[in-house]
């Protein structure tokens, strides 16, 4: 049970990475990316191919994550130039689907369906079972902990101000002098990169990755604990990533009571269960848990006294 | 004679077939503040669109200053100068009024992705010097007790006041107002046209107005343009352009 709960929380730590990035994307921007699955995969596979295959450690591997990331989001938004709404929705969307055929086709590299094993740790070796998932959990925590304090920053700077504007109509801050595109485009690649450094972290986790854990519900529960938790703010992306993984992987434990049932109903119920979840949170809460705050820096500068 | 502020030479754009814009050109000097006028559908808004780089032209070309600016993005003309309001106030609903305004600002070290991150001083030094800079501009348009509500809650005169306070932020030379005084109410219209020529005579800033409401122009515009069916009819002082035969048919045509 112990051992469950650390497993869970690994979990969920990773896709409070996830979700912080596409927050950043979605939440702040207003960038459509359902390719989430997509780059988080990419990671998943530079990170081991970069470790197991290239001998490299696993900081390496973290690194080279974050480079085919980054490098991958640069090419998808290029080639949804404008990086407007439908469009890049759809182009992602493809985008995500398209590399989990190259994950389960191209075995020289990937190791196809059979799957790809990593041994590489992301902590020290020679440590007992209980340690090393205790400390790979630090690990995660670690990251996602990064992750937020940078992506609050973002948000909280004039920076953040600027990505609100363009969501909100991005004709504005472009008369103003702002070039939209570079705005989207850099923020789109920030966020693939932290999608991909999330991959690596699972990737080392599990130790064993196959195509299927790369499939489109992976992108939903991301999308759903950005949209529970409240766009646009990142505690609240924390919130709801913990909320939506520990519902989801939770779940298995009152559902295996339910003896009636097989296990691929089961699995289908648990997605129920966090469909009604978000049902609910939009019936009740529109803007999420914890609504995008009003507080920012702008207001804390005194007012000059006239 | 010196070189003109604002050069429209030709400029044309056509939507499937329809032409709003039909060789335009027309010629603004620094310091002048310019009326545009001419009945629904004559091609006076898409014709600041093209003006403020939001659509590009399908011939003719735009020159600021000696530059050719043909076909250059709005972020490209807003750092040279030139900002526009638009005819439906499109204020940021969710970004307070004071946050609005300073979407404005130039040069602000936090509003690059490594300034946000790694220049914390410098971005907050920069917050500082340009929120009582926004907090002057919105006092100049009386919004000062206003500056934390969402831009949402203002109404809708005191939003065409905030489109005109992102201007002054911007630091623009010319500025496009469209239909600026539309559906505000008579005692903001004055205001507006107050803060205009006070923005002209004390600032030096140069105007483009596009308006309906022919009072408002009179008492502003030293020169007036009138369009019709996409093309220039007339332009010249408030008095020569309401003589002209041409344009009291072009406006009373239309009823008759």
């Amino acid at each position: 049970m112990d051992a469950y709960l650390v497993a869970i929380l690994t979990v969920a730590g990773v896709y409070v990475v996830l979700a912080l990035a596409l927050n950043l994307q979605f939440g702040l921007t207003g960038l459509i990316n359902f390719g989430v699955v997509g780059f988080f995969g990419i990671g998943a596979y530079a990170s081991g191919i970069a470790t197991e295959t290239l001998g490299l450690p696993f900081v390496g591997g973290l690194m080279v994550a974050i480079l085919a990331g980054g490098v991958t989001g640069v090419g998808v938004a290029l080639l949804s130039l404008r990086l407007s709404g439908d469009f890049l929705a759809i182009v992602t969307l493809g985008f995500a689907e398209t590399a989990r055929l190259v994950f389960n086709n191209e075995d020289w590299l990937t190791g196809g369906p059979r799957g790809f094993i990593i041994r590489t740790r992301p902590v020290m070796s020679g440590l007992s079972r209980d340690v090393t998932a205790w400390a790979v959990l630090g690990l995660v925590a670690a990251a996602a902990l990064i992750t937020f304090l940078v992506l609050r920053r973002l948000a909280d700077a004039p920076y953040g101000r600027i990505l609100r504007a363009i969501r909100e109509d991005d004709l504005v801050p472009s008369t103003l002098g702002k070039n939209v595109f570079v705005y989207r485009l850099q923020v789109f690649v920030v966020g693939s990169a932290a999608m991909a450094a999330a991959g690596s972290l699972y990737a080392h986790y599990v130790q064993t990755i196959t195509p299927d854990n790369f499939t489109t519900p992976v992108a939903i529960l991301v999308w759903m604990a950005v949209i529970v938790g409240g766009a646009g703010n990142m505690l609240g992306s924390v919130l709801g990533a913990l909320l939506v993984t520990v519902l989801y992987e939770g779940s298995r434990f009152v559902t295996a009571g339910i003896s009636v049932l097989d296990a691929e109903q089961i699995s289908a119920l648990r997605f129920i269960l966090i469909g009604t979840v978000l049902i609910l949170t939009i019936r009740f809460r529109p803007m999420g848990i914890l609504p995008e705050s009003q507080r920012r820096a702008s207001a804390s500068v005194p007012p000059t006294t006239p | 004679m010196s070189v003109p502020l604002l050069l429209a030479d030709g400029l044309s754009k056509r939507f499937s077939g329809a032409t709003a814009v039909d060789a335009v050109s027309f010629v603004v000097e620094s310091g002048q503040i310019v009326g545009l006028i001419g009945p629904n559908g004559a091609g006076k808004t898409t014709l600041f669109n093209l003006l403020s780089g939001v659509l590009r032209p399908d011939s003719g070309r735009l020159i600021i200053r000696d530059r050719d600016v043909t076909g250059l993005p709005p972020h490209r003309l807003a750092r040279l100068g030139l900002v526009r309001t638009f005819q439906l106030a499109r204020e940021l609903d969710r970004l307070t009024v004071l946050e609005n305004v300073l979407l404005a600002a130039r040069h602000h070290a936090g509003e690059r992705l490594l300034g946000a991150l790694c220049r914390p001083r410098a971005t907050a030094a920069d917050e500082g010097r340009l929120v009582a800079r926004a907090r002057e501009v919105l006092s100049l348009v009386s919004l000062s007790a206003h500056e934390s509500k969402p831009a949402a809650a203002l109404s809708g005169g005191q939003k065409k006041l905030l489109e005109l306070a992102r201007c002054l932020m911007a630091e623009a030379d010319i500025i496009l107002l469209d239909e600026i005084a539309a559906g505000v109410a008579p005692h903001l219209v004055e205001k507006i046209g107050q803060l205009v020529i006070r923005l002209n005579r004390d600032h030096g800033k140069t105007f483009v107005i596009i308006e309906h409401n022919i009072g408002f122009i009179r008492s502003l515009a030293s020169r007036v343009v009138v369009m019709a069916s996409g093309r220039v009819l007339a332009e010249g002082s408030f008095t020569h352009v309401a003589a002209n035969r041409t344009v009291i048919e072009s406006y009373l045509g239309q009823a008759a």
